[in-house]
């Protein structure tokens, strides 16, 4: 037993090793300066500098392109956990003319290639008015979230038995007062999953957010990708930049921890 | 049971109409494009299937859909089975499985530009860890512009970036295993791999699929990972379909041809992705869910 034990312990931190060493080598360049960089090869920053950070918090282009992200990211959660709360409730509950059909129809729009809807989506933001605001991003990204949204809470509100809403009706509940009093408190982990989920795929996203913005609202990722191309290669900046879009996944992640592996397996476990 | 109730339509009208918004439209635009051209000024006209028929005898399509189906397969092989074996090992429970689960998710946070610019970092000869340390032991490499070394790469990152989803999927699966399997698997002395191969591995199918059906879509649209790495090249070397697409749609703006291909395209992955999902509810029902 305590043989296996030290051989599992030996392949987590082989694979951890694997997942951390190309993390850290960006956190290293992150804090070196360009000579440094391009002039001597080590492992760890021999002159540490904090130059490169400074120039994202001190330069508006590259803090705003966090700010951007984040108010698109955030539109984008609320959007799609309020249209598919209802949505997987009657999934769960109900059938309903056509409603397997229905379910596999939103889910194909998961497996639509974003690359596909990019021009369409530029010409359609764009003829309405909308390009370049935060809400076009956060509408375009819908279309991959609601349906994962969708099929993650169904699987949690399956777990609730229907015995409960049955209950809470002969009390004389009306359905609203139900559903968000005693429904939503249930499912509240499932909730947190479905989140964190578009939150996750959100804000990993860079075709879309790249296509739908120009100037104010242009994301993190955008402004990555034009930098690198504009100003020559500033290695130091961009892993700056690089290890500043990884913080706010990392804490989500913690926030999450307990729940994720379930997440994971939507609900399904 | 659930109950009939034609009702339910109205709880699901949002999510109806905002969909029909964000998909159905865009989607008309491209069906709209690829069964017309254009002179140009916005007057277009009828041309049936000409593009449907071009984009098939394309070479240049089928290059891109013979690499991107090399690479989805390659990835899987490699995915799949290392995640199995990844997530037997994971610690099952205490403070080492919350720090392991933390630690492994982490790549999949990471924006897909940011995963292409670390590799890129890590791999350039002059100042990245792996293509320094790979040179200096005498090993030719240079992903920017040797074609071998470039598809290496691509497969490592994707391996790096994606792996973990199937550990944390499998892991879901086998936290969900009674115990009183293994206490009797124990009681018949069932060896190792028997213990894998009749009590883990047919737990683990639900999750197994699921892991599949999502790294199959997501594998088969890579965009942002090898654009920002190598943009598509050495040459057209790992130039995916959605790179391609891209280069078409937007680059040189042939509308027509690419309509066309998005709607191939799409299409392609829609009847692999019902077939997966067509599975996954037979087990589902299979297991009385």
């Amino acid at each position: 037993m305590k043989k296996r034990f030290n051989k599992s312990a030996l392949i987590m931190t082989f694979y951890i090793v694997f997942l951390l060493l190309p993390i850290y080598w960006l956190i290293n360049m992150s804090l070196k300066t360009n000579n440094e960089i391009l002039g001597t090869f080590s492992l760890w920053p021999q002159n540490l500098t904090f130059a490169n950070y400074m120039v994202i918090f001190t330069d508006p282009s590259w803090y705003w392109g966090y700010i951007n992200s984040i108010i698109y990211v955030v539109m984008n959660t609320v959007i799609s956990l309020a249209v598919a709360l209802p949505a997987a409730y009657a999934f769960s509950r109900y059938n309903f003319m056509g409603d397997k059909h229905l379910f596999f129809w939103l889910l194909t729009n998961r497996m639509a290639p974003p690359a596909v809807f990019a021009l369409p989506f530029f010409q359609l933001y764009s003829s309405v008015g909308l390009f370049d605001t935060h809400i076009a991003v956060a509408l375009a990204h819908t279309l991959f979230n609601v349906p994962l949204a969708v099929w993650i809470l169904e699987g949690f509100m399956r777990g609730v038995p229907k015995e409960i809403d049955e209950t809470a009706y002969i009390d004389g509940y009306g359905f609203f007062k139900f559903f968000f009093k005693i429904f939503t408190p249930l499912i509240s982990s499932g909730i947190g999953v479905a989140a964190f989920f578009c939150f996750m795929f959100s804000w990993v996203e860079l075709l879309l957010s790249r296509t739908l913005t120009a100037v104010d609202a242009k994301s993190i990722a955008a402004t990555m990708t034009r930098t690198v191309s504009a100003s020559g290669l500033d290695w130091g900046v961009l892993s700056a930049a690089g290890v500043l879009t990884i913080i706010p996944g990392a804490l989500v992640i913690y926030f999450v921890r307990h729940h994720i592996a379930k997440g994971f397996a939507l609900g399904r476990v | 049971m659930k109950t009939v109730n034609q009702k339910a339509w109205f709880l699901v009208l949002p999510v109806l109409l905002l969909v029909g918004f964000s998909a159905v439209i865009p989607l008309m635009t491209v069906v709209n494009y690829s069964v017309q051209d254009t002179f140009g000024n916005n007057v277009f006209y009828w041309v049936g299937l000409e593009w449907f028929e071009e984009i098939l005898h394309s070479e240049r399509m089928h290059n891109a859909l013979g690499r991107q189906v090399i690479f989805t397969t390659v990835i899987m092989l490699i995915e799949i089975p290392l995640g199995i074996f990844i997530s037997l090992h994971m610690p099952k429970k205490g403070v080492w499985a919350s720090v392991c689960l933390v630690l492994i998710a982490l790549p999949l946070l990471i924006p897909w530009n940011v995963v292409g610019t670390i590799w890129q970092i890590f791999g350039r000869i002059d100042i990245g860890l792996l293509g320094h340390s790979l040179n200096a032991l005498g090993i030719d490499y240079n992903y920017v512009q040797n074609a071998t070394a470039a598809w290496i790469t691509i497969i490592i990152m994707d391996v790096w970036h994606w792996t973990s989803l199937v550990v944390l999927l499998c892991y879901a699966g086998l936290q969900a295993i009674p115990d009183a399997y293994y206490q009797a698997a124990k009681i018949d002395q069932a060896s190792r791999w028997n213990v894998f191969r009749y009590i883990e591995l047919p737990k683990m199918m639900g999750v197994l699929l699921i892991a599949s059906l999502l790294r199959f879509m997501d594998s088969f649209m890579i965009y942002t990972e090898p654009f920002v790495l190598t943009g598509g090249g050495p040459g057209n070397v790992t130039t995916f379909l959605s790179i391609d697409l891209v280069k078409m749609a937007i680059g040189q703006f042939d509308l027509g041809p690419a309509a066309a291909f998005s709607l191939i395209y799409f299409l392609t992955i829609l009847l692999i992705s019902w077939v997966f999902y067509t599975i996954m509810t037979n087990i589902d029902k299979r297991e009385g869910m």
